[in-house]
């Protein structure tokens, strides 16, 4: 069961084409990883699949429905979420009130109904809260959940992104190199988590450097080198294949 | 939840403080200014929402303003009694014009207040969407260049317009009845209940804007100030959402304009100008941007002292100057919603944990 489906999509930035008819799909419940090295538009693709740019041509099919030229928000709405390379917490914001903008997608009340205080607001409110503090507990972040979110350790703000992603309790989910800037015990932390993520149900989708993290919980690897797809394979198989040596490590000569 | 009504009662108690004060001091002719001085209030509370909480600046409210005092005023003073035809005697069968006396004793047909004012509210409404929607796709300077712009038309439009009254302005606006036989004027005679009846408006007003913050889509406003992408990858409608609090500020505005022309009778081009608007920002710059208690006690204060002549011919330097030292040493407000608790880390603060960070 597919459920996203990159089908020859391409973007070019002026003299940079940084995606070139590429095309993978993900099956559902399952953890798929994009990597490359630098420069290899990983991220361009995160873009292109989350709304935030359109792709010049191709096409993005996800959950049976064309999103490439849907907005960040349209494809939230649809069960798409994802977090940030630099990680985008909001600021001046506590972490419970960061995962409550998570439950945003799932609850109703308007500009008219939140002034008036309308009565059907409370229980949603209080529904909002209950879920928030659900998820920050399996995330083991409940007790931060007074805390301002920005000033919490790097590897708890990662953590506290995820959290706001699930409370939107997405399809699938996608990770902008979740590991960046962790620490050894820290990224085994993440590859459980996220291992986890999966186990309830949410496909993943996640861009990581770190190859033994990668290799590990992904249960597919698609390779990019200069925006173009050079292999797609079970872990293992990857780690034999000669193009994917070569592009890493260099030519033998 | 329990905290804000309290503070609304603390204030309401605060209003009543004032007048009674001013009762047994027999110095009632100060309820005029402080009248004046709520209507300029829920401009700001309006603004400070913009601003605080949805994190976009407007340099044109003014305008809106204006847009609000002028058409209530032109609609309750053009007589339409030499304009008799199909609409207009549609419009008298159903009640929505008065027959009234001017002050020469000559009689004048006009429409009615609470039609001027819908059609008041109304026309703003569609203004601030048509203008909103491009305009709060800019940021930064930009936006408040365009909105400034903004204030700017409105300014000129009142000004080289005849049948506004050009520079005169409109004047002999009637009063805005209310039910139980309330009048919004600006006669001494009901100054205590117009005391109270404007000041009532702001405090129905804080009241919805709290509830605002509060709720969910204050929730996604702050999300939005704080990182727009991300509030977009949340699925939150970030341009909707700037543009619905763009349009509330300047129901706000305009709302205060039609009651205000209302009390003082009249409304002139000098209350859409540029520095009208920066005066507003100004006030809930050092209210404390996110604060609408900051901003409304500032707009109190200062609104008040300037409506009283305070600073006499400096009047607009005051608020530019003020504006200037904000910008230029606390950006985030003079009355910040942390403020005690910034100040107690201040003061706490050890050279080790400074350096733990």
């Amino acid at each position: 069961m597919t459920l996203l489906s990159v089908r020859g999509v391409s973007k070019r930035f002026g003299g940079l084409q940084a995606v070139n008819d590429l095309s993978f799909d993900v099956a559902r419940g399952s953890i798929k990883a994009l990597i490359g090295p630098n420069g290899a538009g990983k991220t361009t693709l995160f873009d292109l699949i989350s709304g935030f740019l359109r792709p010049d041509r191709g096409e993005i099919v996800f959950g049976g429905a064309e999103i490439h030229a849907m907005s960040s928000c349209e494809v939230a709405v649809r069960g798409m979420v994802r977090t940030f390379q630099h990680i985008r917490l909001f600021p001046k914001m506590t972490v419970l009130e960061n995962i409550m903008v998570g439950r945003h997608v799932h609850s109703n009340a308007g500009f008219l109904a939140g002034m008036l205080n309308l009565p059907f607001t409370w229980g949603e409110e209080r529904r909002i809260r209950e879920k928030s503090f659900e998820i920050m507990e399996s995330l083991g972040i409940a007790a931060q959940a007074r805390t301002e979110a920005v000033s919490l350790a790097y590897g708890q703000q990662r953590v506290v992104e995820i959290g706001r992603a699930l409370a939107c309790e997405p399809k699938l989910l996608l990770l902008d190199e979740p590991a960046a800037g962790l620490n050894m015990r820290e990224t085994n932390e993440m590859g459980r988590l996220i291992s986890r993520i999966r186990d309830t149900g949410v496909t993943v989708l996640l861009v990581e450097h770190d190859m033994s993290l990668v290799m590990k919980i992904s249960d597919e690897v698609v390779v990019l080198s200069y925006g173009e797809k050079i292999a797609e394979d079970r872990p293992l198989a990857i780690q034999k294949n000669r193009e994917v040596i070569r592009v890493y490590l260099g030519d033998d000569q | 939840m329990a905290r804000r009504y309290f503070a609304i009662a603390a204030f309401a108690g605060l209003i009543v403080a004032i007048q009674l004060t001013t009762l047994v001091t027999a110095t009632g002719y100060y309820l005029t200014q402080l009248t004046m001085t709520a209507y300029y209030s829920l401009i700001v509370v309006g603004l400070c929402m913009l601003i605080g909480y949805a994190g976009q600046i407007s340099l044109g409210h003014a305008g809106f303003f204006a847009i609000g005092g002028y058409v209530t005023a032109f609609l309750t003073t053009f007589d339409l009694k030499s304009h008799q035809g199909a609409i207009v005697s549609l419009l008298s069968k159903s009640g929505a014009l008065v027959s009234r006396q001017d002050v020469y004793g000559g009689s004048l047909l006009t429409v009615h207040p609470w039609l001027a004012c819908v059609a008041a509210i109304l026309l703003t409404v569609v203004v601030a969407y048509l203008v909103g929607g491009p305009v709060l796709k800019l940021k930064g300077h930009y936006l408040a260049m365009a909105t400034l712009g903004i204030g700017i038309i409105v300014y000129r439009i009142v000004l080289g317009t005849d049948f506004l009254g050009a520079s005169d302005g409109i004047s002999e606006v009637p009063g805005f009845p209310l039910p139980g036989g309330l009048l919004i004027t600006g006669d001494s005679s009901s100054r205590v209940s117009n005391y109270y009846l404007a000041w009532g408006m702001v405090i129905l007003g804080m009241v919805l804007l709290l509830n605002l913050i509060h709720s969910r889509v204050g929730r996604a406003l702050a999300a939005v100030h704080g990182a727009e992408d991300a509030a977009g990858a949340m699925g939150i409608p970030t341009a909707r959402y700037k543009l619905n609090t763009f349009v509330l500020s300047a129901v706000f505005a305009a709302l205060a304009g039609v009651l205000l022309t209302h009390y003082n009778g009249g409304i002139g081009p000098s209350e859409a100008g540029v520095m009208k608007s920066v005066r507003y920002v100004a006030i809930v710059a050092i209210g404390g941007m996110a604060n609408l208690w900051g901003a409304l006690s500032m707009s109190l204060v200062l609104n008040y002292l300037s409506l009283r002549g305070y600073f006499g011919t400096y009047d607009d330097a005051v608020f530019g100057v003020i504006l200037i030292l904000i910008m230029l040493f606390t950006p985030d407000g003079l009355l910040r919603r942390h403020l005690f608790s910034d100040l107690k880390r201040a003061v706490s603060r050890n050279p080790a944990e400074e350096e733990a960070t």
